[in-house]
């Protein structure tokens, strides 16, 4: 029950961030500033998100197979490979690496 | 002969919307089977793509919750409502092209997203922005939660995370939602200052805290930058879901 109060007040509270452009006079809101913002935390939090998703284990930090399939990735996106070609080289290389019993 | 011309500029935003909205809404099933597989049924996978339908936002949302717990929640709602602030600034731009009408802002509101702003701002008459905006939502709000339902279906039958490596998806997912926005050096220094402070957080702090203080450094930082280049460039809309 909790997971689902939790996901739809995200939901409603993503919603309500689109709508309140509409609803605003942009003058209020728009400037150099709030777009540098909104901008850059986005670039924060997903930067973020990469690190604790590839190191993250319960309340630590652990290098496993995640480690060198984010570097495949990163590979692939350098050379602008597609993003589901991205996800599944990703996927394959840590499958792949604890399916020889090569790492965690 | 100037409305065949505009009709011409009117059609291809269409069909760019279209190419575009087919192409982003295939993320849908690694999304779908990500959710499912970090736990999520396939009835709260659905409501996060109906409800929420911001690809970044859901992906983090199930993310945090999926490594972190229900003891994180309260950062997995937080950042899934920063990284739909940029969505609010987008809705500013598509304003006057949407034009009047209740239900029509009303349903615009729930469509303004990286991909219909970027086709919207892409062209090059406000009519054609129009066609384009409309097209690119439609196809991506149908296409994206089909997808999300084939993936999360597809999940549902996979079993564990770590066999498949979707743990590593998750984070190659979100690798590739950052990589087109490191376009200058600016976002590229903010990128590596939230990841440092999240592996030093990640050990000492709950879960879901260290994107939190992530975030907060880029509050921080972009608000010191504005104070010392106001007039840099004006960041590029788009990028992915």
């Amino acid at each position: 029950m909790t997971i689902w109060i939790a996901l739809v007040a995200a939901g409603l509270l993503v919603w309500a961030l689109k709508n309140l452009g509409y609803l605003v006079p942009s003058r209020w809101v728009e400037g150099a500033l709030m777009s540098r913002v909104a901008g850059l935390v986005t670039v924060a939090l997903l930067a973020s998100l990469v690190v604790s998703q590839t190191l993250q284990q319960g309340s630590g930090l652990v290098l496993d197979a995640r480690l060198p399939a984010i570097g495949v990735a990163a590979i692939l996106l350098y050379f602008r490979a597609p993003f589901l070609l991205v996800l599944l080289a990703a996927g394959a290389v840590a499958a792949g690496l604890r399916f020889f019993g090569l790492m965690v | 002969m100037a409305e065949e011309f505009q009709e011409s500029h009117n059609r291809r935003a269409r069909v760019q919307g279209i190419q575009v909205g087919l192409a982003v809404s295939l993320y849908g099933i690694s999304f779908g089977a990500l959710s499912v597989a970090l736990g999520f049924s396939v009835w709260q996978t659905m409501v996060l793509s109906l409800l929420m339908f911001s690809g970044a936002s859901q992906f983090a949302f199930i993310g945090i919750i999926g490594t972190g717990g229900v003891a994180a929640a309260a950062a997995a709602i937080a950042s899934a409502g920063l990284l739909g602030i940029r969505n609010g600034l987008y809705a500013l731009r598509m304003s006057p092209i949407v034009g009047p009408g209740f239900w029509k802002r009303a349903l615009a509101g729930q469509l303004t997203v990286d991909e219909s702003t970027a086709v919207a701002v892409a062209q090059s008459d406000q009519e054609s922005a129009r066609h384009g905006f409309w097209m690119t939502a439609a196809v991506l709000y149908v296409g994206w939660n089909l997808a999300t339902l084939v993936g999360a279906l597809a999940g549902d039958a996979l079993g564990d995370v770590r066999t498949w490596g979707l743990d590593a998806m998750a984070a190659a997912a979100f690798l590739g939602l950052l990589w087109p926005r490191l376009t200058s050096r600016e976002p590229i220094a903010i990128a590596i200052a939230a990841a440092a402070v999240t592996v030093v957080l990640l050990p000492a702090v709950p879960a879901g805290i260290p994107v939190l203080a992530a975030a907060a450094v880029g509050i921080a930082l972009a608000v010191y930058r504005h104070r010392v280049a106001p007039h840099a460039p004006e960041r590029t809309e788009g990028g992915s879901a």
